[in-house]
């Protein structure tokens, strides 16, 4: 813009639209503290006022779909660790189920029990860190901490239960890779109150703060209809005040004998979006404690001898048992679904994902896709930052949940 | 799995754009002929039984040595039904175009972009299909099956820094502000 020539007037008497102001380019990203994994958002600003905006993904592309096209089944789940890597649990689930539903394995029970358990307990280490990691860019350094606190916690029930923080790969097709340990549910029992403590002193740091709630408070507002039309899924679309949950509108597992409500936002800008993630944790605290109550006795794993490798005694102590288990693990043998093709999907962290698998009966998958639910959340920052300020990037893109690992595959 | 009845009234209302119905694993499979995607997208979604309103998925699958070659997948659920449908368009090996659904369902819009970049399927009348997860200048597409795994891309030349400030006024010597 043409700068205007005018004679000095005093700084105070200058009105806001006789500022000269000059159209600017401006890079947030790829390497940005604000940007968690790596996307590079760039804008148009006058003044401090976005006038257009375009986002660049891809930095943290691995070739999910490659590498899992050559590797056995087995070993292609370990890659869906590295997806939603806050809540790797759930992708492992969403991964086998897939698997379970090509080749008509039932898993048992308490099998069911416990992968519904841990998904839990993931997608309250997954909301309370994207919370805490909101809250901090926009200046609420302490309730990051008070949220990092809870995090721990949870991420030492996953280690106690499977031996890893983050890559768990926990899930197996058939079942699990172990039950859970002696003693797992009184750890348990004794952390959830702790959490919700945590979870209510979150909630007193920011709900009612008002820089807080001055910075969320209507900014990329998403109307629901727009939300439908942008295919969001999870917490963003239930916070504009569409009811679409995958744990309730597809049960899988055991979700149909949990009691929990599904909670929805109204105005579906970022504060909306805080309170619906801050409500989903308490839900998914109820249905811990549900799971703990019910859960029933008996094996984890599925006895069918396509998938799951037999327990040690039979390995060392008799002959079917030792044939069973290197048909398992040679080369070229392992799990080996019927030719066929389906979907299946759970409800992750940021929203539905879906896993859509084509076998050809050989022991390498033919095709195993990943429906990101991050990639139209990503697909409609331009959408949120129209007519915002400069600063309210940072509020937009912290709700979003971005995961790296998830978008870009 | 039976097969719901606005299948059947797709049929009629479509003609000889459905191709095949079936019902594996107890999803609901419809092959529709490339050309045709749009209307039948559209009806699907208007339908009062159907309704479907959100787009779920798009990728591709290469059935290399088959003809055709190609097959696009979407996925489509409806909220107000508890639905889902898997759509299906098969493509040549020789000229894998189809036209974009981007009209009817806006979020396939990176979709398309990344289904072009790993697997080179051209979207007619897309808005901006360029590569998303690769970069401008990489040869060839990977997640098809005649693509080596271990295949290196050539060393890209390096590249001039970008020239953001193309503005007169941005440049040294006339902005009053900046000499």
């Amino acid at each position: 813009m043409a700068t205007k020539e005018k004679e000095f007037i005093g700084a105070a008497e200058i009105k806001e639209e006789e500022i000269p102001v000059e159209e600017m380019f401006l890079n947030m990203g790829p390497s940005h503290p604000s940007m968690h994994g790596i996307v590079r958002i760039m804008v148009r600003i006058t003044g401090e006022r976005i006038v257009w905006s375009d986002v660049e993904i891809g930095y943290l592309h691995r070739g999910f779909e490659k590498s899992c096209e050559n590797n056995s089944w087995n070993s292609a789940q370990i890659y869906t660790d590295r997806l939603n890597y806050v809540s790797p649990i759930i992708n492992n689930v969403g991964y086998c189920m897939t698997v379970e539903k090509l080749m008509g394995i039932e898993v048992p029970e308490r099998g069911e029990y416990v992968r519904t358990l841990v998904s839990e307990v993931s997608r309250i280490a997954d909301h309370i860190t994207a919370l805490g990691a909101a809250a901090m860019e926009v200046g609420a350094f302490t309730a990051f901490l008070y949220a990092m606190k809870a995090r721990e916690w949870l991420y030492d029930l996953i280690e106690a239960a499977c031996g890893a923080r983050i890559t768990t790969n926990f899930a197996r097709v058939g079942g699990l890779c172990a039950d859970l340990p002696e003693g797992w549910i009184a750890d348990c029992k004794t952390m959830m109150p702790q959490v919700e403590g945590v979870i209510v002193e979150m909630d007193k740091l920011l709900t009612r703060n008002r820089i807080f709630v001055d910075r969320m408070k209507g900014v990329g507002a998403v109307p629901p209809d727009k939300a439908v039309e942008f295919g969001f899924t999870g917490p963003l679309l239930r916070a504009s005040g569409v009811p679409y949950d995958v744990r309730r509108a597809f049960p899988y597992s055991v979700y149909d004998r949990m009691e929990f409500t599904v909670p929805l936002g109204t105005n579906g800008d970022c504060f909306d979006r805080f309170l619906v993630r801050m409500e989903e944790m308490r839900q998914s605290v109820r249905i811990v404690y549900q799971c703990m109550e019910q859960l029933p006795e008996g094996p984890v794993n599925s006895d069918d001898k396509r998938a799951y490798r037999p327990a040690k005694s039979n390995v060392y102590g008799n002959i079917e048992g030792l044939m069973n288990q290197f048909k398992l693990v040679m080369h070229n043998h392992g799990i080996n679904p019927p030719p066929g093709e389906t979907y299946c999907s759970v409800e992750g962290g940021n929203g539905e994902v879906g896993f859509y698998i084509v076998s050809d009966g050989k022991d390498k998958p033919y095709k195993c896709r990943c429906r990101p639910p991050c990639l139209p959340l990503v697909q409609a920052i331009p959408y949120m930052l129209r007519d915002h300020f400069i600063a309210d990037v940072v509020p937009v893109f912290g709700s979003l949940n971005m995961i790296g690992g998830e978008l870009d595959r | 799995m039976e097969i719901p009845s606005y299948v059947n009234r797709l049929k009629e209302a479509c003609g000889a754009a459905i191709e095949e119905v079936s019902t594996p694993l107890g999803d609901l499979v419809v092959l529709v002929k490339a050309d045709q995607i749009v209307e039948a997208l559209n009806w699907l979604k208007e339908d009062e039984e159907a309704l479907f309103d959100h787009f779920m998925d798009l990728t591709a699958v290469d059935y290399i040595g088959r003809e055709p070659r190609f097959e696009v997948v979407i996925h489509l659920v409806s909220i107000p039904k508890s639905q889902r449908i898997r759509i299906k368009v098969h493509l040549d090996e020789d000229d894998p175009v189809m036209p974009t659904i981007t009209p009817v369902y806006p979020a396939a819009n990176w979709f398309e972009r990344e289904c072009w970049d790993l697997y080179g399927v051209h979207f007619t009348g897309h808005p901006n299909l360029t590569r998303i997860m690769l970069y401008e200048g990489f040869k060839g597409h990977p997640l098809r099956k005649d693509y080596p795994i271990k295949k290196t891309q050539p060393l890209m030349e390096l590249r001039k820094p970008e020239v953001r400030r193309s503005d007169e006024a941005f440049e040294p010597g006339k902005n009053p502000n900046n000499p």
